[in-house]
């Protein structure tokens, strides 16, 4: 396999055992993006000295006979909704075009601590708003497996990026299911680890109490070791969990033996996709085959965490992105001549469809009059939400079920309808409402195009999650399919 | 007032809290720094930041409340304010809506009727906003406006009253009570003319002996006690006026302008407030429990009441006395300082109270910021008590110890101020004041008592104020007798 | 419950957005299909569950009441879009 297909931890070995230095690897990924980059479009921007400058680094490190960290050297990508300090950060939207922050993101701190080598900045839905990376405001990216379709969203860029060998892993982050989705599209593994596990400063917020940053990678141990790097508590984030972060790869045995795991009818609704529903099921076969105990289970409230998720995430991100304004930062309209015409303006050029829809949305639902009907009513099904997974959880370790109703759709095909759009997220909100660890692992094809397994744990069990993933991943071999994207090369 | 009516008043106080540091980010608090120095990627409300309470602003905060006899809530939670304006980098005001942190207190101030209780209806928790600086005048206003974040983020408590004030010095009487109360605490400086204090007033009348709630107003934009007190007097006349003559009160917000002495409408804003309340997600609620009230309330000071009573009891001061030296807590600490070394407290009050205090206004000064120090007061009497100087020298000793920052000591030999005591160096002044006024002198001998002032008045003069009067009067009777 | 033209503008100004006349009807039409989505909540009795604004039992997380130092003004200032001595520039305020 070329090495820009190649595993994290593989790519790691190759550098310990010096087959190939940090440089080498760095420049075999920037060649790459320059063969695919204008079919796939995974990047917003490129960092290709920051690149070449921290290669040169990890490998002076090799030089001196230093121990490499596991993430040492190995390229990555960022989501745009990252700070980092000096480098464009977009949010893939037109009011935040030239932004430079002058912070870095504590995760990504923790990965410049870990000897990351940063490719680029991905692209995004405008503000994470979507579920297709259509909503950019710099045009979408192409499913590296048909470039006629998506490859999810929000975190499309990101995931496309790691399917397509632009980058050995790379940083997303999931409000709705925005790293599940499109790893699930793409055919990667994707985690959004429970809620305050992973520090939220310096990303840029969507909807503040669902947001969780987490990782795209081509397998489940690499899962398991950027999880590693990125998790634990930062004083900088009230919301951050004050847990013990266990040894992720320690999980990583294969064997999940009597292991209970519930499979909930809610997800698999009439209407979905039959290869996609027979592809879950022949995945939870396999989980069966391995000697874990998989018996159907019921969340009863399943049905409301959409429309729930449609009034509290909106709600959170109309008040967040009041601040583009126009007044320290970013666009401003010209020609106002009094400060409400400039905001006005200025938010109407500088933001997409999809964004001020959820404006409004979130507005509304909080305006007076309207919200007890909705924001609070809302919050309350959260609750019924929350609880529904507290009571399966009290009999089985872990649930499994498809990651998405149907595999990676056209381009344009529901941009037209956002309820449409908003419904390709049924199975991955219910996670992010009641604050779960969720993983997506490939488990399949239907019509050439990759099938997600969702794996959800309880609270702080990304180590079960990922033993789960793991021994699954290794019964099967979907995870080493790549794309063909008929360029000179591939195999 | 006219006679039918009563004014029906509550205060909104808004007090900074005295941190070193900001609510939600380590940037410094300080006052009149350059623009733009005390400014981070968080109070700036950069994309992607997020908010970390100051534990310190809690221990305030609790303090207060417990100051103003409230009940501290158990649980409670931070919400987001949502309206647009330039000076709020977030378009957002982290504040408390529902869940505040304090509830149901009370303040007692001294009216002219005796002691009375103002409610406290609630204390909450929030960040100050920055400053904004318009260009051009108001009647001419320029194209631009310069924004400061500078403040943003600075912490602040807000204190709403009961509307249980009847009128304008009541008002007054409470502002200046509760200053004194989050003064004694460490909570606040409680500066208005640095706006560490701002008061909002909400003001309606009603017929006098009437429990109905008339239409009220919102007065703003007042920044001193005084105009607090001036706006509030305006306000109820102009609501008086306008029922007499027939028309009714509009609920509305009126501004204070200072220099015409009225209360003029704001511009009536664009839109109805709508802040769209709802629980900030980036901040963790508070449990405060039982233990954590108990040790604020253990390590409360003392408080201007409980200080009051002590002067009164301890010195034998006047209530009267004892309330405007508490007043201040600089004040009775400057007081404490001064009695620990000199124990006639009565001669300290009045100092206080007269001199020192006229001195500290001229100078515009706080107690604590005197040229002179508690140590260098009680210096200056016992030069009095031991006929160094006389009592009315002593004032003009004080006055130049305020204007050079010299000691009594010193002030008293370069000047050649020292009073001359000895009864040798008086004899020859005495005899030739004698030998000038023979027809005084015969009216003293007569039993004219009123005569002897006269004449000790021309020994003063001869002297130049220096001799000692209670020794010039013997030594004239010695010699008329 | 619907959402009529009317509202949508209100709501745009609260919101800040200048919306033109044919984002404004399309808006109308989404929001209303979506709020009718949302409708289906009211198939749930919540009449006695507490809201959930947090997904964490956390409470109680502070900062000590240290100083640091934060930006420096031309670091505050360097994406301005309009400034003057060292301070943020903006349309008058009406």
């Amino acid at each position: 396999m070329e090495l820009y297909n190649l595993p994290v931890h593989e790519l790691h070995r190759l550098l310990v055992e010096r087959q190939v230095s940090a440089g080498e690897l760095t420049a075999t990924f920037l060649e790459r993006i320059a063969a695919v980059e204008p079919a796939v479009k995974a990047y917003l921007t490129l960092t290709r000295e920051q690149a070449l400058a921290g290669a040169g680094a990890v490998d002076d490190t090799t030089g001196r006979g230093e121990i490499l960290a596991p993430l040492a050297g190995i390229p990555a990508a960022l989501k745009d909704n990252l700070c980092t300090r000096g480098t464009r950060t977009t949010c893939a939207s037109r009011i935040l075009e030239h932004y430079l922050p002058p912070y870095t993101a504590t995760v990504v701190e923790r990965l410049e601590q870990a000897g990351m080598v940063s490719l680029g900045k991905t692209n995004m839905d405008e503000f994470a708003m979507g579920s297709s990376t259509e909503n950019s405001g710099f045009g979408p990216t192409r499913n590296p497996w048909d470039p006629e379709r998506v490859p999810g969203g929000s975190s499309g860029g990101s995931a496309a990026a790691v399917a397509a060998g632009e980058a050995a892993y790379a940083l997303g982050s999931d409000t709705g299911g925005s790293i599940r989705q499109p790893a699930a599209f793409c055919g990667v593994v994707g985690l959004k680890p429970t809620y305050g596990l992973v520090s939220r400063y310096g990303l840029v917020a969507f909807a503040s109490s669902l947001d969780q940053i987490g990782p795209l990678t081509r397998e489940v141990r690499d899962c398991a070791l950027v999880l590693q790097a990125i998790a634990g508590h930062d004083l900088r984030d009230s919301t951050s969990a004050h847990v013990a972060v266990p040894d992720y790869t320690a999980a990583l045995t294969g064997e999940i033996k009597g292991m209970r795991l519930g499979v909930p009818r809610e997800y698999f609704p009439a209407g979905m996709d039959p290869e996609v529903k027979t592809a879950v099921r022949r995945a939870v076969d396999k989980l069966e085959e391995l000697g874990a105990i998989l018996e159907e289970v019921s969340l009863p409230h399943t049905e409301y965490a959409l429309p729930a998720y449609y009034l509290v995430a909106p709600a959170e991100a109309s008040s967040n992105l009041a601040r583009y304004d126009g007044v320290a930062y970013g666009h401003r309209a010209g020609g106002a001549d009094n400060i409400i015409d400039m905001y006005c303006r200025t938010r109407q050029e500088g933001f997409g469809p999809e964004v001020k829809r959820r404006i409004m949305l979130g507005t509304y639902a909080l305006s007076a009059g309207y919200h007890d009907a909705y924001y609070l009513k809302a919050l309350k099904v959260r609750t019924l939400i929350r609880r529904d997974f507290e009571q399966v959880f009290a009999a089985y370790d872990a649930l499994v079920t498809p990651t998405t109703p149907t595999v990676a759709f056209k381009l344009g095909e529901k941009v037209g309808d956002p309820l449409a759009m908003y419904l390709s997220d049924l199975f991955t909100i219910p996670v992010n409402m009641a604050g779960l660890p969720a993983l997506s692992l490939p488990c399949g094809f239907s019509q050439g195009l990759p099938v997600g397994l969702q794996v959800i744990g309880r609270p702080f069990a990304e180590a079960t999650v990922l033993q789960i993933a793991y021994a699954f991943e290794q019964a099967t071999d979907y995870h080493l399919a790549r794309p063909d994207l008929g360029v000179r090369g591939e195999k | 007032m006219s006679g039918d009516y009563e004014a029906v008043i509550g205060l909104e106080v808004h007090v900074e809290l005295k941190t070193k540091s900001k609510v939600f980010c380590p940037c410094s608090t300080e006052f009149g720094a350059p623009p733009n120095t005390h400014v981070c990627p968080v109070c700036l409300g950069l994309p992607g930041v997020l908010p970390v309470l100051n534990k310190q602003v809690v221990e305030l905060a609790l303090r207060a409340a417990l100051a103003l006899n409230c009940r501290v809530a158990a649980f409670c939670k931070f919400d987001r304010k949502n309206y647009y304006y330039p000076d709020l980098p977030k378009n957002y005001q982290i504040s408390q809506y529902d869940l505040p942190l304090a509830l149901d207190g009370y303040l007692e101030i001294d009216t002219e009727y005796g002691s009375k209780r103002v409610g406290i209806i609630r204390i909450h928790m929030e960040e100050d906003a920055g400053k904004l600086i318009h260009e051009g005048e108001a009647l001419n206003p320029g194209k631009y406006s310069l924004v400061d974040y500078n403040r943003t983020g600075v912490p602040l408590l807000e204190i709403v009253s009961q509307p249980d004030m009847t009128s304008p010095e009541e008002a007054r009487a409470y502002l200046e009570k509760l200053k004194a109360v989050l003064q004694y605490t460490d909570v606040s400086d409680c500066r208005m003319e640095e706006g560490s204090l701002r008061c909002d007033a909400n003001v309606s009348v009603r017929p006098a002996g009437s429990t109905e709630l008339w239409t009220k107003t919102e007065v703003k934009n007042m920044n001193s006690f005084r105009s607090v007190q001036r706006a509030l007097a305006y306000e109820i006349e102009r609501q008086i006026g306008l029922y007499e003559g027939g028309e009714q009160v509009v609920q509305e917000t009126m501004a204070w302008d200072e220099a015409h002495g009225v209360t003029v409408p704001m511009r009536s804003k664009e839109e109805a407030h709508d802040y769209r309340y709802f629980p900030e997600p980036d901040l963790v609620p508070l449990r405060i429990e039982a233990e954590w009230i108990g040790r604020v309330k253990e390590h409360l000071p003392e408080l201007p009441d409980a200080r009051k009573h002590r002067l009164m009891q301890d010195y034998g001061l006047s209530a009267y006395d004892a309330g405007v030296i508490t007043a201040s807590r600089d004040l009775a600490d400057y007081f404490d300082a001064c009695v620990a070394a000199y124990p006639q407290a009565k001669t300290v009050a009045n100092w206080l109270m007269g001199d020192f205090s006229r001195l500290l206004n001229s100078y515009n000064l706080e107690p604590r910021q005197a040229p002179v120090s508690p140590a260098e007061l009680v210096e200056l009497m016992v030069m009095i008590d031991r006929g160094k100087i006389s009592g009315k020298m002593g004032k003009t000793v004080l006055e130049e110890m305020f204007a050079t920052g010299k000691k009594a000591k010193d002030v008293v030999a370069e000047k050649g101020l020292a009073q001359i005591s000895d009864a040798e160096s008086l004899r020859p002044i005495i005899q030739e004041v004698i030998a000038a006024n023979p027809g005084p002198v015969e009216d003293f001998r007569q039993g004219k008592e009123k005569a002897l002032g006269f004449l000790v008045g021309q020994v003063m003069r001869a002297t130049r104020g220096q001799a000692n009067p209670a020794l010039v009067n013997e030594l004239l009777k010695e010699s008329m007798n | 419950m619907s959402i009529s033209l009317e509202e949508v503008e209100h709501v745009a100004l609260l919101a800040r957005l200048e919306l033109g006349p044919a984002e404004k009807e399309a808006y109308t039409q989404q929001l209303n299909a979506i709020l009718g989505y949302m409708e289906k909540l009211n198939e749930l009795d919540t009449e006695n569950v507490e809201p959930m604004a947090h997904v964490l039992p956390l409470a109680n997380v502070f900062r000590e009441d240290e100083v640091k130092p934060g930006l420096a003004p031309e670091a505050a200032l360097d994406q301005a879009p309009d400034k003057h001595d060292n301070q943020f520039r903006v349309p008058k305020i009406v």
